[in-house]
């Protein structure tokens, strides 16, 4: 897939294949465009070209098992509402539109509460929990959802210790339900120890598989070590040439290529 | 002016609606409409939409002015309600049209938008209004009410339909709670999880268009906007949950809505928008000052009661200090902070100079272990530099929680460091 902002590509030729029952870690320096790809995946932004399937579907069919943590700081927290209203959203797809929300849904909400240790905070307003909290309740939403795959957008940006445990936890439980769990990850030191698959990113794949295969200094200092001058300069030129600043040089760098491959899981 | 004066008869007769027929209509209408803006502002304000809802009404003029033209240029009565209703509608929508494509086709922010659409759709309403006005139907002069709203020139009928869309707005706000909180809290998670976030988007920009243009002969359209806002902006100091916030801001709303219109009703010069916006501006600033926990008083009772302990901390220290050989420099505290402390039993006053109590005592002593712990932490894990540790140390051993308290020992005893084998400080203090 090649997603870009307003004309400008900042991700290139994505082609990946997750592999099912793991911890896929979404690692990249700022800029690479990790949440970008999340964004695309679950159809938050539209792609330039490519194609995303999640299990042979495409996403609006496949919507139903598939789960999602928003980063923290994409909403206001001191909207009113309180912690079990947040995780009671992740049931509404099964409610269904207009209908009150239930008790067994409420329990459900509950259940994932706990779930992330946050049972005894339920009825705290949001704007009352701590950052490390109200992370964890992103993650019980989630959970909430009941999915086969969850999409998590940096869990781990400035949590305490206690959550970085609770939300390992639930990672790892996850996996042993056989679920996948795809994580944008900025803290390359516990990379190893989180997760089994890491995807180096930094405007394309610098490289992919299994953590020990894959997360090798070489590669590291390929996906750190600055970006890919001419792929950064190109997508200058594709924004230039779409406001219509700078004509010759930026047209003749073709349109995003529309190469793609199928992302089967 | 012919207000003349009235009577408390006349005014317990309006209260109590037992003022006539037609008065009754319109302020139970205007109740009604008071109450559904006040469940759809809410939404609107937490979708920050509360903006465009301006801009739409003032989109809404040439609309009133243009189904007049054509309605009159066709032979129809130029002054039937609902279709003025709808030509209000038509433009109010088209406004908000036109800043979707401004934002989308352009770069300008938001606010210009707004500011930009608002500004020109009422300059057309304005010069059709002018036309209406010259032209040789004399039916027309009453257009100028929609601007200011005027409850008394409003028929019957008019405040049944009004009362009647307010009822059914509210009704579909109120069933559609659930998306409209997910929508507007996060709209980006209800858009994974495949909500139709126009869709719902729509429906709630249509229930500010039917308040808007219902809302119109009553509150006109300057002041439309001010019930959509003010009621839950008042209605969010009390309260933290949504459905409290909709009940809390549909009674506000309510109940300007029905004082504007029974104060116009009274004095029928007063136009009942600007009274029943008042009323509303009232309660809100009530709200601020007042509200428990929100409020402008409750908050700042919190910083004095903080400064407060902040200070008697600072003198429980310097005394607890003393006892313990740090040189006596500077005083320990004005008169008055320490006849208070001496109130709360913390401190005697002996020989003109204040002594600790034993309950004192024990509070120093706490202070003065979290200093030191702080000061230590800092020193040793964040690399501070010992002579530059006193600001931070002085701000935070005040509000260090018990369960940081443990952590701090837990993170020093991990260095070797215990307090009570603490080196003397700068301010030579050593615990007992």
């Amino acid at each position: 897939m090649t997603v870009s902002y307003s004309r400008k590509p900042v991700l290139w030729d994505v082609d990946y294949d997750a592999p099912s029952e793991s911890l896929v870690a979404i690692v990249g320096p700022n800029g690479a465009g990790k949440s970008t790809l999340i964004k695309a995946c679950l159809g938050l932004i539209p792609m330039a070209a490519g194609t995303v399937e999640f299990w042979g579907q495409s996403y609006k069919q496949a919507r139903a098992r598939i789960g999602y943590v928003p980063q923290r700081e994409s909403v206001d927290w001191d909207f009113p509402v309180s912690a079990l209203d947040v995780v009671c959203m992740g049931r509404y797809r099964k409610i269904g539109w207009c209908r009150p929300v239930t008790k067994s849904h409420k329990l459900a909400a509950m259940e994932a509460l706990d779930r992330v240790g946050m049972a005894d905070y339920a009825k705290r307003q949001i704007s009352q929990l701590s950052g490390g909290q109200q992370q964890r309740i992103f993650l019980a939403r989630a959970l909430a959802q009941e999915a086969d795959l969850y999409f998590m957008d940096e869990p781990f940006a400035g949590v305490d210790a206690a959550t970085e445990r609770a939300i390992i936890g639930v990672l790892q439980e996850l996996r042993a339900d056989g679920k996948t769990v795809i994580v944008v990850h900025h803290d390359l030191q516990t990379v190893p120890q989180y997760f089994d698959h890491v995807m180096l990113l930094n405007m394309r794949i610098v490289a992919s598989g299994p953590v020990h295969e894959a997360f090798t200094n070489e590669h590291l200092h390929k996906a750190y070590g600055g970006r890919l001058t001419l792929l950064a300069e190109a997508s200058e030129a594709v924004a230039r040439a779409a406001k219509g600043g700078i004509k010759a040089p930026a047209k003749t760098k073709t349109k995003t290529k529309t190469k793609a491959k199928p992302k089967a899981k | 002016m012919n207000d003349l004066p009235v009577s408390f008869n006349e005014i317990l007769e309006t209260l109590t609606l037992r003022g006539g027929v037609n008065t009754n209509a319109v302020i139970i209408g205007t109740t009604l409409l008071g109450i559904a803006a006040g469940v759809i502002g809410s939404f609107a304000l937490l979708r920050k939409r509360s903006l465009t809802a301006d801009a739409l009404s003032h989109a809404t003029l040439p609309g009133i002015a243009g189904a007049f033209l054509i309605a009159t240029a066709l032979g129809y009565s130029g002054r039937s309600m609902p279709l003025l209703m709808l030509g209000a509608a038509i433009t109010g929508v088209l406004g908000v049209a036109c800043i979707h494509l401004i934002l989308h086709h352009s770069r300008l922010k938001e606010d210009a938008a707004i500011g930009l659409v608002l500004s020109v759709f009422f300059g057309i309403g304005i010069v059709l209004l002018s036309l209406v006005q010259n032209s040789k139907n004399g039916g027309g002069a009453g257009l100028n009410h929609y601007i200011y709203g005027q409850t008394a020139a409003m028929t019957h009928k008019d405040a049944q339909l009004m009362g009647a869309i307010g009822v059914v707005a509210s009704l579909i706000a109120i069933v559609m709670l659930k998306e409209f909180m997910v929508v507007c809290f996060n709209e980006t998670f209800a858009r994974a999880t495949g909500l139709r976030v126009w869709l719902i988007d729509s429906i709630m920009l249509g229930l500010v268009v039917l308040i808007t243009v219902s809302g119109l002969q009553a509150v006109g359209i300057i002041l439309i906007v001010a019930m959509l806002i003010i009621p839950p902006a008042a209605a969010r100091f009390w309260t933290d949950r949504l459905w409290r916030l909709v009940l809390i801001s549909a009674f506000i709303g309510g109940l300007s809505g029905y004082a504007g219109a029974s104060i116009s009703a009274l004095m029928p010069r007063k136009p009942a928008g600007a009274v029943i916006v008042l009323v509303a501006g009232a309660v809100f600033l009530v709200s601020m000052l007042i509200a428990p926990t929100r409020g402008i008083i409750a908050d700042s009772m919190r910083r004095l009661r903080l400064r407060a302990r902040i200070a008697i901390d600072h003198v429980l220290e310097e005394l607890y200090e003393r006892e313990h050989g740090a040189t006596a420099g500077h005083p320990i505290g004005s008169p008055v902070l320490l006849r208070l402390i001496a109130l709360r039993g913390w401190i005697t006053k002996s020989d003109r100079a204040y002594t600790l109590t034993p309950a004192g005592r024990t509070q120093g002593q706490r202070i003065h272990r979290n200093h030191l712990l702080w000061e230590q932490y800092l020193v040793s894990y964040a690399d501070i530099a010992p002579t530059h540790v006193d600001w931070s140390v002085d701000q935070v051993e005040h509000v260090l929680t018990d369960e940081l308290i443990s952590e701090l020992e837990a993170a020093l005893s991990k260095r070797g460091i215990t307090v009570d084998q603490l080196p003397g400080t700068r301010k030579n203090g050593t615990p007992a």
